[in-house]
C-alpha cells in the first residue's frame, strides 16, 4: 500500500504527542525545549503534507512552514539565553529551582 | 512493496523512535543527538515529498542551528557524565498518559474525517517560491517576510540584552 496523506499524518500525531510527553515528564529546561523542538516540526510535517494532498498547484503551506522555522529559531535563541542566564543566577536549569517569582 | 515505500518506512521509523528516545534518555547529551536524528528524518521525510527545498532548510535551520545551539547550552549548564533525575513515578505516568489519550483522540479524528484528496501535481519548483515569496500582488508574501525580518531582528536584540552580564550594583550607592 502506497504510503499516503494518513500515514504522514499519523507520523506528525506521533512526534507532537511524543513532544508533549517530553514536555510533561521532564524537569530540565533544555530537554523541555527539546520536547518544544519536536511539536513545532510535528506542525511543519502537516503544514507540507496538507499542502501536497491538498492544496496541490500552490504553495501556502510552504510558505508558512517557511515562517514556522524563522519564529522556533528565533524562539530557541532566546529561549537558551534565557536558560543560560538562569544558570548563571540559579546555578541550575531545573524548573523546581526557578521560583525566585513564585512567592 | 516497492522502494519508495521501504524508504517511507524506514525515515518514519527513523523520526518517531530517535524522537521517542530523546524524550526518555536519562544523559541529557544522547537526548540532543536523538533529537538530532529525529529532525533528520522529518527532514528526509520532506524529501520524500520532494519539498527539496523545505527539507533543505530543516536541515540548514534545525540540524545545524537548533541542535547545535542546544548542544552548546549542554555544555555550558551541565557537569559532565551526570545522568538527569530520575522523575517522580507519578509524574512520569500522567503525562505518558495525558499524551496517550490526547494522540488516541486526534488520530481518531484524523482517521474518521474524509480528505478528498487531489490530483498529484509536481513539487513547486524554486524559480516559483522566490517569486511568490518576494510577491506583492494577491498571492504575494511580502509583509509576512518583512514581518518575520522584524521579528528575527528583534531576537537577536532581545538576546544580546538577556545574555549581558548583570551590572555589578555598587554597595552602599544610595540612589
Amino acid at each position: 500500500m502506497q504510503p499516503g496523506l494518513y500515514h504522514i499524518l499519523f507520523i506528525s500525531t506521533a512526534l507532537f504527542f511524543i513532544g508533549v510527553y517530553g514536555f510533561l515528564s521532564r524537569r530540565n529546561l533544555i530537554t523541555m525545549l527539546m520536547g518544544i523542538e519536536l511539536v513545532l516540526n510535528s506542525v511543519n510535517i502537516n503544514f507540507i503534507a496538507f499542502n501536497k494532498y491538498l492544496w496541490p498547484g500552490r504553495m501556502d503551506g510552504l510558505f508558512f512552514t517557511l515562517f514556522v522555522i524563522a519564529i522556533a529559531a528565533a524562539e530557541a535563541a532566546v529561549a537558551i539565553a534565557i536558560i543560560i542566564n538562569l544558570y548563571r543566577s540559579h546555578q541550575s536549569i531545573d524548573v523546581e529551582e526557578a521560583e525566585a517569582l513564585k512567592y | 512493496m516497492n522502494g519508495n515505500t521501504i524508504i517511507f518506512y524506514m525515515l518514519a521509523a527513523l523520526a518517531m523512535v530517535s524522537g521517542l528516545l530523546a524524550v526518555t534518555s536519562r544523559q541529557i547529551f544522547r537526548a540532543a543527538v536523538f533529537l538530532l536524528f529525529s529532525l533528520i528524518g522529518v527532514a528526509g521525510l520532506y524529501f520524500w515529498m520532494e519539498y527539496n527545498f523545505i527539507a533543505a532548510v530543516q536541515i540548514v535551520v534545525y540540524v545545524g542551528g537548533i541542535t547545535v545551539l542546544i548542544i552548546f547550552s549542554i555544555f555550558l549548564t551541565q557537569q559532565a557524565g551526570e545522568l538527569l533525575p530520575k522523575q517522580k513515578a507519578g509524574r512520569q505516568l500522567m503525562a505518558a498518559l495525558a499524551a496517550f489519550c490526547g494522540f488516541a483522540l486526534v488520530l481518531l479524528q484524523v482517521l474518521q474525517h474524509n480528505f478528498k484528496i487531489t490530483v498529484q501535481q509536481p513539487a513547486p519548483d524554486m524559480t516559483a517560491i522566490g517569486t511568490q515569496m518576494m510577491g506583492i500582488d494577491e498571492w504575494g508574501y511580502a509583509l509576512p517576510f518583512e514581518v518575520i525580518s522584524i521579528l528575527l531582528l528583534a531576537a537577536l536584540v532581545g538576546c544580546i540584552v538577556i545574555a549581558l552580564p548583570a551590572p555589578k550594583e555598587e554597595a552602599g550607592a544610595g540612589i
